[in-house]
């Protein structure tokens, strides 16, 4: 009875492995071509995404098939789950040196700046005599020019609301693929999918405003370079996140996933929450304090 | 499981052999092959990274300017040290844990094989990115390793294409170091304990963490420099609000965990090795996972330690120095249980046991140096002067170089079946730990006589011992081509003499990995072991 499927998959060959890796060296050539000038950069960055795209689709496509027809048993599930876990603990790191940035920034570097907290014999308070350590701030060479700073009240309020909200409905599709319903787990995940590109929607509309209205962009100081590596980095993992969530609506309609077999489920779950808690610590550190 | 009823430890008629031809190495799965994918990737790039030293040796073997340009020996530097770190030290240890943790716990194969073969080929593509800067207008990063601002945005076309090699690194790296844990916590065989993993398995699991935390880190540090130079962004750019010494905390955050990502396997493979030559078990063996598990966590909290002389507050100078004298602690235990271990053991001397003593003697000589630039009053002196290239290179050079020799020659019988040349594997010993000797240590006396670090050109004063440092770099240099003949030769049949499945007297009593056949068969423990070896807890 544990004959087969009691082992523990090993495939024997791997042929997407490459195909990803040329795909991502020819788009971050084609990209570092393009920063220096040079017109055929943005070609080539284009092509490797296209490569990178087409093996994202195989490879999961591929990974479908095998856990459909099978072929992992719970040993191979532990193993994608840890994989996983593991990943969004190096993700969390990524957004850590961000959030660290802002708050040496704000907490240290600002105020030395314009010459609090120095000992004697330093002169950064002699340099930028007219300097007030205040936030937020665009340095003492007033770099960008005038901006106004993003509210946290208006966008960002109703996109927390709306993440929190995905946040739930996501719960509510896991719960519906427990008890086997699945027409709960796909009303579930299209309300996830769909508030995940709202929120997008969303924040595409507040970064318009930004540029246009208020003279907010990435150039606007350290405030403007750290509003906007933070919810940039952030917007793009919702993104990602929308596209995966996607993938396994995709697969419940098809009929894929069991209550017992469904690890694509639970890492996407697993991810949106994540996207959802580095939201969380957006809002407070980077809008409302 | 029910699959432990099977008699055979490797299952022939399910054996699928390797791929045919060429091919084979490029969509390869297997943990074996992969490894050995890794090890000669690393051999590659530490000869192309020791080129790059022998061209800062010969342009120092006198003062003034012989060979290059100032701007191309900063280039030199920069990429020697790259090189070394992420194309051939740390390589050869993922290459050595990919051959060895399956086999080592009892699994068939890594966790994720798939992945496996993915974070190879990233790899590859890193460390071409990196190299491919050497020919581009401007030339190769000349910042130094650590690539501070705002120096490094003085970098002309290769700034892009270096901070995306770090990407791709990085990518490399915690997709490897993600597999090493999924495969630790998840393959072992059912009686292999936590606490009865060999050494070298331990160390791994420890250093994958690492990996998986520092890593982004970097990568995130990098991508500043990036969006600094490229849009706009005021990150390390007082004008702005911004702050380059931001870099250097965020860079040595990365940057301190990752030197112990190079020791901590180091440590592993020697804690495998002397006791098969002493014929004895480890000494502490709970103590050893204790200790490297306080390195760990200390390496997250001293990285402030490289820039006593940046204007720090003194509370922070302080509180760096004593965290940093705290990591002598449990490197102490390490050292103590080394020694405890050899006493009174029925020692012999072949090639791997020489080089874990060397290496037991001048790591513990570079750790001393450690302790005194640790004192932040004294680093005011040292900092950025040759004391501290001579600290390192003692625990990176005769630590982790002559360890991984140390692991080459000790399981290189078991992979392929043949002897290596012994007298051979002992010349190239005695060549290395002398000449290595020549090279380093009279760097100690350059830098605390003065001498900076990263510099194409010296005062006259320093001319004596820059002579004896660049001929030993010379002697050192070429004594290791002494290994890659051995390793070829061994590969093809070494000495003739058939090697036992033990290889080394008792060392089936260590690990699991000599109870296999020898040549180890494609496919190892498709069930897993009923039993494991208990000698060295």
């Amino acid at each position: 009875m544990m004959s087969t499927q009691d082992a523990y998959y090993i495939p024997h060959k791997a042929t997407w492995p490459i195909a990803a890796t040329l795909g991502l060296l020819t788009s971050l050539a084609g990209f570092a071509n393009y920063l220096n000038g040079n017109a055929a950069g943005s070609t080539f960055m284009l092509i490797g995404l296209g490569i990178f795209i087409l093996m994202l689709a195989g490879w999961f496509t591929m990974q479908a098939t095998e856990s459909e027809t099978g072929m992992y048993n719970r040993g191979v599930g532990i193993s994608y789950r840890m994989g996983m876990m593991w990943f969004i603990f190096s993700e969390i790191m990524f957004f850590a040196v961000f959030f660290g940035t802002l708050w040496y920034t704000r907490n240290l570097s600002v105020d030395w700046l314009a010459g609090i907290g120095e000992g004697p014999g330093r002169s950064s308070g002699l340099l930028w005599p007219s300097f007030e350590a205040v936030w937020p701030t665009n340095g003492p060479g007033n770099v960008g020019g005038e901006y106004e700073p993003m509210g946290a009240f208006g966008l960002p309020l109703l996109n927390t609301l709306l993440l929190l909200t995905s946040g739930v409905t996501c719960t509510w599709a896991h719960h519906g693929l427990l008890a086997n319903n699945r027409s709960q787990l796909i009303k579930g995940l299209a309300a996830t999918v769909g508030l995940g590109f709202l929120f997008v929607g969303f924040q595409a509309l507040e970064y318009m405003e930004a540029y246009h209205d208020m003279g907010l962009t990435l150039g606007s100081g350290i405030y403007g370079s750290t509003f906007f590596m933070l919810t940039g980095f952030h917007g793009f993992h919702v993104c990602v996140g929308a596209i995966i969530l996607s993938v396994v609506l995709f697969r419940s309609w098809k009929g894929h996933f069991t209550p017992e077999n469904h690890f694509a489920f639970e890492a996407a779950a697993w991810y949106w929450h994540f996207v959802d808690v580095v939201w969380l610590g957006l809002f407070i550190f980077v809008y409302m304090m | 499981m029910s699959a432990v009823t099977a008699e055979h430890d490797h299952d022939e008629h399910h054996d699928h052999g390797p791929e045919k031809g060429f091919l084979r190495w490029i969509v390869t799965t297997n943990h074996k092959d992969i490894g050995t994918l890794y090890l000669f990737f690393a051999l590659a790039m530490f000869f192309v990274g020791g080129t790059m030293a022998l061209i800062i040796r010969a342009e120092l073997f006198e003062p003034g300017m012989q060979f290059v340009t100032p701007q191309f020996f900063n280039s030199m530097t920069t990429m020697h040290a790259l090189v070394m770190v992420f194309g051939a030290v740390m390589p050869a240890f993922v290459g050595f844990a990919n051959w060895l943790i399956p086999m080592m716990i009892g699994a068939p194969d890594m966790a994720l094989p798939r992945m496996n073969n993915m974070s190879f080929w990233m790899l590859v593509a890193g460390v071409m990115m990196l190299a491919s800067t050497l020919f581009m207008e401007g030339g190769a990063p000349a910042s130094g390793w650590t690539l501070y601002p705002p120096l490094v945005l003085q970098t002309g076309a290769a700034l892009p294409f270096a901070i995306f090699s770090v990407h791709l690194l990085g990518i490399s790296s915690i997709m490897g170091a993600i597999n090493i844990i999924a495969t630790i916590f998840n393959m072992r065989a059912p009686k292999m304990t936590l606490m009865k993993m060999p050494l070298f398995v331990w160390t791994w699991l420890i250093t994958a963490f690492l990996l998986i935390a520092i890593m982004p880190v970097f990568a995130g540090a990098v991508t500043m420099l990036l969006t600094d130079r490229f849009f706009d962004t005021s990150f390390f750019d007082a004008a702005g609000g911004g702050d380059p010494v931001l870099y250097q905390h965020i860079f040595w955050f990365f940057g301190h965990p990752e030197v112990y990502v190079m020791i901590l396997p180091t440590f592993g493979i020697a804690s495998t090795i002397i006791p098969v030559f002493a014929r004895k078990a480890l000494f502490g063996y709970s103590s050893m996972v204790y200790a490297t598990a306080a390195i760990a966590f200390l390496s997250f909290i001293v990285w402030a330690h490289h820039m006593f002389t940046v204007g720090m507050p003194l509370s922070g100078e302080l509180y760096f120095m004593y965290a940093t004298m705290l990591i002598a602690i449990p490197t102490g235990v390490k050292i103590f249980n080394w020694t405890a271990t050899m006493w009174r053991g029925s020692m012999t001397f072949e090639t791997p046991m020489l080089f874990s003593i060397a290496f037991v003697v001048l790591f513990t000589l570079g750790g001393f140096t450690g302790l005194m630039m640790a004192l932040a009053p004294i680093d005011f002196q040292y900092h950025d002067t040759y004391f501290i290239v001579a600290h390192f290179h003692y625990t990176l050079v005769p630590a982790s170089v002559f360890i991984l020799m140390a692991g080459g020659y000790f399981w290189l019988p078991k992979w392929t079946g043949n002897m290596y040349d012994e007298r051979l594997g002992q010349l190239h010993f005695w060549l290395s730990a002398v000449s290595v000797n020549i090279l380093f240590f009279p760097q100690h006396f350059l830098g605390l006589a003065g001498m900076p670090r990263r510099i194409p050109d010296y005062a006259v004063q320093f001319s004596d011992w820059n002579m004896v440092s660049s001929i030993g770099a010379f002697i050192f240099g070429f004594s290791q081509l002494m290994f890659v003949y051995i390793v070829v030769k061994t590969i093809k049949g070494g000495t003739g003499e058939k090697v036992t499945d033990e290889v080394w007297e008792g060392a089936a009593q260590h690990s699991l990995e000599w109870t296999l056949p020898s040549p180890v068969p494609y496919h190892t423990f498709a069930t897993p072991p009923e039993n494991i070896p208990t000698e060295h807890y």
